[in-house]
């Protein structure tokens, strides 16, 4: 009995040590004063890594969500001869929440394991350790571009899943299913709302992106360093960046909804 | 002052085990000094205890008047400014060329400009042989390379202390006698101080100046090649003649092994 309540409190220890460490390993990166001839370059280099590398997966993912929505919602909305508010409801679900929710957790599988995997490499190969000994902070000169890289893409990618979506879903409703072109796009514009819908879809995935990074870069910098630790902290960071994005995604949609 | 670096009653702990317990040691400037032992017994720990990357438990690591445990990190980069150190795996920048891992450390710290970078690099990577495959990724060299390409890096900035981490370990002979040469010439060329960590018994006294051995957190030997050779203490000599069993057993500590037999017999 004791021993189960000693390795109890070391577990929730161990997790407070992490959640202090990935706490610290941010507020030193925010802080950290940016250093815009060296840094740039860097975070352009780390844009495309992560923004550029992930846009075939989010184009493709995002106009077949689109068009699955846009078949199913038709086929609801039918039977109450609603057909005519197709637009609305696929505009509506994918900038509210499948586009910022989907493109994050897309960005978790595509570049956060990558950056996790990464890093821990650099770890495991004693990269980082010789960046130290040259007297090269490994903070600013590996982790901050990353991060940044990753708060600034993700609203992007996310802009661009949202417009891919709306455009499979024209695809299915107006083109393959008939509906009155003029009725979808204007009904659709009629419901959205710049501010209450498209911006705080933004915001939603401003704060995955930077949330998704962290987790990513804490996992890589914190690895095991070796195969194996490398292995386990790639499949942490898809687990943790997936619970944290659909945990958050209800926070915030709790925050935002007396706007709509 | 003679002594570059001077470590008093230094112990270091890791996971409740004593790596270091009240350990002195100094390293004379211009001299190779070389710190030797079995495997496990912390000489990487030892280095990185010396470059601030790790914080002892206890003591002092006095490196030219600063004792680096109590350092600031702005003033532990300054210092290790005037540091190299050659990694067991080398560290090389994997996304960078053999060129761009050298001018690494003349980017980040110097305003040099490129033209002056280029003939830097270029010299560096002449001394150690490789002038000539600047352009080849790290995954392209074999390993003596790769610690070659290394050693230029480390010695980019001209450092007053190079530290080695198991420079010679899964060599083959001809590019282990590259690499023994290399570390006398230039610390001599160069006029720096090298601290060499080895289990190579035989190659490291050829070249080493002034020996530490180390075994269970202590120092159990120290003085020039021929001293340290010429010990009788049964533990140094079990070391460098590499006896398989003495006062370092061969055994890892367990019960008795007929009490341990019988009771598979029993059970």
């Amino acid at each position: 009995m004791i021993d189960a309540v000693t390795n109890l409190g070391r577990y929730f220890i161990e997790v407070l040590r992490q959640y202090g460490k990935a706490g610290i390993l941010l507020f030193r990166v925010i802080l950290t004063a940016p250093n815009f001839r060296k840094g740039f370059p860097l975070l352009i280099q780390q844009i495309y890594a992560e923004g550029v590398l992930s846009f075939i997966i989010i184009v493709m993912s995002g106009l077949f969500i689109g068009m699955v929505v846009a078949l199913q919602g038709y086929h609801t909305l039918v039977k109450f001869g609603a057909s005519a508010e197709l637009g609305p409801l696929v505009a509506l679900s994918v900038v509210r929440e499948l586009g910022p929710v989907v493109t994050a957790i897309l960005f978790a599988g595509r570049a956060g394991s990558a950056l996790t995997a990464e890093i821990g490499l650099m770890k495991a190969t004693e990269q980082l350790s010789s960046m130290e000994m040259m007297a090269v902070d490994p903070l600013k000169r590996i982790i901050s571009p990353r991060l940044w890289a990753g708060f600034i893409s993700m609203p992007l990618l996310t802009l661009i899943f949202d417009t891919v979506a709306i455009y499979g879903a024209y695809l299915v409703g107006v083109k393959w299913l008939g509906l009155d072109a003029g009725a979808f796009w204007s009904n659709m514009q009629s419901s959205v709302d710049f501010n209450a819908d498209i911006l705080n879809g933004i915001y939603k995935s401003i704060v995955f992106g930077l949330v998704v990074a962290w987790i990513a870069l804490h996992q890589g910098y914190d690895a095991e360093p070796t195969s194996a630790g490398i292995a386990l902290a790639t499949t942490r960071t898809v687990v943790y960046s997936s619970l944290a994005v659909l945990g958050l995604d209800f926070v915030l949609t709790a925050m935002m909804i007396g706007g709509w | 002052m003679n002594n570059l670096i001077k470590i008093n009653n230094l112990s270091f702990n890791r996971n409740g085990r004593a790596i270091f317990q009240d350990v002195d040691m100094t390293v004379m400037r211009g001299k190779i000094t070389a710190i030797m032992g079995p495997s496990g017994t912390g000489k990487t720990t030892l280095l990185k205890l010396i470059g601030g990357q790790i914080a002892p438990n206890k003591g002092e690591i006095i490196i030219d008047g600063q004792n680096v445990p109590r350092l600031n990190r702005s003033e532990l980069y300054t210092l290790r400014k005037r540091m190299g150190m050659l990694f067991q795996s080398g560290g090389l920048f994997t996304h960078l060329n053999v060129f761009d891992n050298v001018a690494f450390p003349l980017r980040e710290h110097t305003k040099l400009s490129e033209k002056m970078i280029r003939t830097l690099v270029l010299i560096k990577l002449q001394m150690v042989g490789l002038r000539g495959a600047r352009d080849l990724m790290p995954s392209e060299l074999s390993g003596g390379m790769s610690r070659r390409v290394a050693l230029a890096r480390a010695i980019a900035l001209d450092p007053e202390l190079i530290m080695y981490d198991e420079p010679l370990s899964g060599q083959d002979p001809i590019a282990m006698g590259i690499l023994l040469k290399l570390i006398r010439t230039l610390n001599d060329a160069l006029e720096m101080t090298t601290i060499m960590v080895s289990h190579d018994v035989k190659e490291t006294l050829s070249i080493a100046d002034f020996t530490y051995v180390i075994s269970g957190g202590r120092v159990i030997g120290q003085g020039t090649p021929a001293e340290v050779q010429a010990n009788p203490s049964e533990q140094l000599h079990q070391f460098i003649q590499g006896l398989p069993d003495g006062p370092m057993p061969f055994h890892f500590p367990a019960d008795n092994i007929e009490d341990d037999l019988l009771q598979g017999m029993t059970g």
